[in-house]
């Protein structure tokens, strides 16, 4: 145990960073298309929320390892050797971020729905009545309410996506779990280094579920 | 060659139904590492390691199940004593032998090199300056890759299997990969990877041994020893050797 840790300890440390690092850009694009989609599939327009289903849909009905491989390996072979446009090579972390991007994207997508919707229809009706346009009343009065109904189910969402990063460590992608699959080959100590491992994640995720369990006391006081 | 293995399962089924006090191990393998170890258009597991196994069992009146677990997977479960013993295109280094790896007698000689995709401009390790090369995790060839990558400056990325590799090449992801020559040779020829090896990059090369973890398992290394011998004074070995390498 503590020859894994005088040996490979910073190349580990130096692997949490990477995972961490690959699970903000992922989480970053996440809420943004979680955003984006979540408010179209509430829109009173049928062919956004067509478009919403079926990217919810699409996404949540495919095992992310597949869709990582699938990013990584397929789209450029499709890009440059099946449509022959060429050019397009993507890194381990542009394709991982992606993947979650996507992933995660879906999942917030549907969390960011329910938050709308639980917010009783009443209040976005005498939003409008009092001449408020749809946008304003969705910005100013239902999200303000949805948001504190959602930020438990978001974090708990990121907390799934900090973990999934694992999944990417099949492209290659030099996060926690590819550097201790290394450190294993190398050691053949695998108890020692999967306990370890183990216990940098738990680490790193009690500290978020701190933090947000701070965010949301704040956000509570507010109303 | 399906009859061959239906005639080798057939003589195991044999073997088990006929003989209970034969010993039956259970050995563990890569997943895809063609022509050692795959799994052909029917679903059946064949390769060069396999086949010499099958041989061998044969010879020395031992019956076995093989289970394609993949690289990690196989040492892993051949520490904790799920498996008896692997035999996945292991080479038989000192490093390995100091951390608890017991191999039989070297049964192939295999060395490593580096292949770019077909067309590609590099043309030795001097064009790898600042670009990434692929490699199997816990392989020789990842060593070999890191012993160059300073003197050379390139970054290895490291995948679990060799189909991954040539992928991440192919598509451009990587400018370079290492194996084994003979594995890369084989997915070249047989499935027209569109990959070329590369001359002059090839490392002196190591054994390939059949290898257990615990020195409880001695009797199965010697049974395999004596095995081996055997096939090759018959001329069974080279048989299967020039099936898959031709």
């Amino acid at each position: 145990m503590t020859r894994i840790i005088t040996t490979y300890g910073p190349l580990l440390a130096v692997a949490m960073g990477q995972t961490l690092l690959l699970a903000l850009y992922g989480l970053f694009f996440a809420c943004i298309i979680g955003m984006i989609v979540g408010i179209m599939s509430v829109l009173e327009s049928r062919v956004c929320r067509a478009i919403a289903a079926v990217f919810v849909n699409l996404i949540r009905g495919v095992p992310m390892i597949v869709l990582a491989y699938f990013i990584f390996f397929g789209v450029p072979y499709l890009w440059n050797s099946i449509l022959g446009i060429g050019g397009l090579t993507l890194t381990a972390l542009q394709a991982g971020s992606i993947c979650l991007a996507l992933n995660c994207g879906a999942y917030m997508a549907e969390i960011i729905r329910a938050g709308i919707e639980s917010v009783d229809v009443g209040q976005m009706e005498a939003a409008r009545s009092l001449g408020l346009p749809w946008w304003r009343s969705m910005v100013r009065v239902v999200l303000p309410q949805a948001i504190r109904t959602m930020i438990p189910s978001i974090i708990n969402q990121f907390i799934i996506t900090l973990k999934d990063t694992s999944i990417l460590s099949v492209i290659g992608f030099p996060e926690l779990v590819n550097t201790a699959k290394n450190v294993v080959a190398a050691t053949f100590m695998s108890f020692q280094t999967w306990a370890i491992v183990g216990a940098m994640y738990l680490i790193v995720i009690l500290l978020l579920q701190r933090a947000a369990k701070v965010l949301e006391r704040r956000l509570k006081y507010d109303a | 060659m399906k009859k061959i293995v239906a005639v080798l399962l057939s003589a195991v089924m044999l073997l088990c139904a006929g003989a209970a006090l034969a010993e039956d191990y259970a050995i563990a393998t890569d997943t895809a590492f063609r022509p050692f170890e795959y799994t052909d258009e029917t679903g059946t597991l064949v390769g060069i390691d396999v086949e010499i196994l099958a041989a061998i069992a044969e010879d020395q009146g031992f019956t076995y199940t093989i289970e394609p677990l993949g690289w990690d997977a196989s040492i892993a479960a051949c520490q904790a004593g799920q498996k008896d013993g692997m035999i996945a295109g292991a080479s038989i280094t000192d490093a390995r032998k100091e951390s608890g790896w017991i191999f039989s007698d070297g049964y192939y000689n295999a060395t490593q090199s580096m292949a770019v995709a077909q067309g590609s401009a590099v043309a030795g390790f001097e064009d790898l300056k600042d670009k990434s090369v692929a490699v199997k995790i816990g392989t020789m060839s990842k060593d070999y890759a890191d012993s160059l990558a300073g003197e050379y400056g390139f970054t290895v990325v490291t995948f679990e299997s060799s189909p991954d590799v040539y992928q991440a090449v192919i598509g451009g992801q990587c400018a370079a990969c290492f194996d084994d020559t003979p594995i890369m040779a084989d997915y070249i020829k047989s499935n027209g990877v569109p990959l070329q090896l590369v001359d002059g990059t090839a490392n002196e090369g190591a054994d390939y041994g059949f290898a257990v973890f615990s020195p409880d398992k001695q009797e199965l290394v010697d049974k395999f020893n004596a095995g081996l011998a055997n096939i090759k004074a018959s001329g069974a070995y080279d048989e299967i050797l020039a099936k898959y390498l031709g």
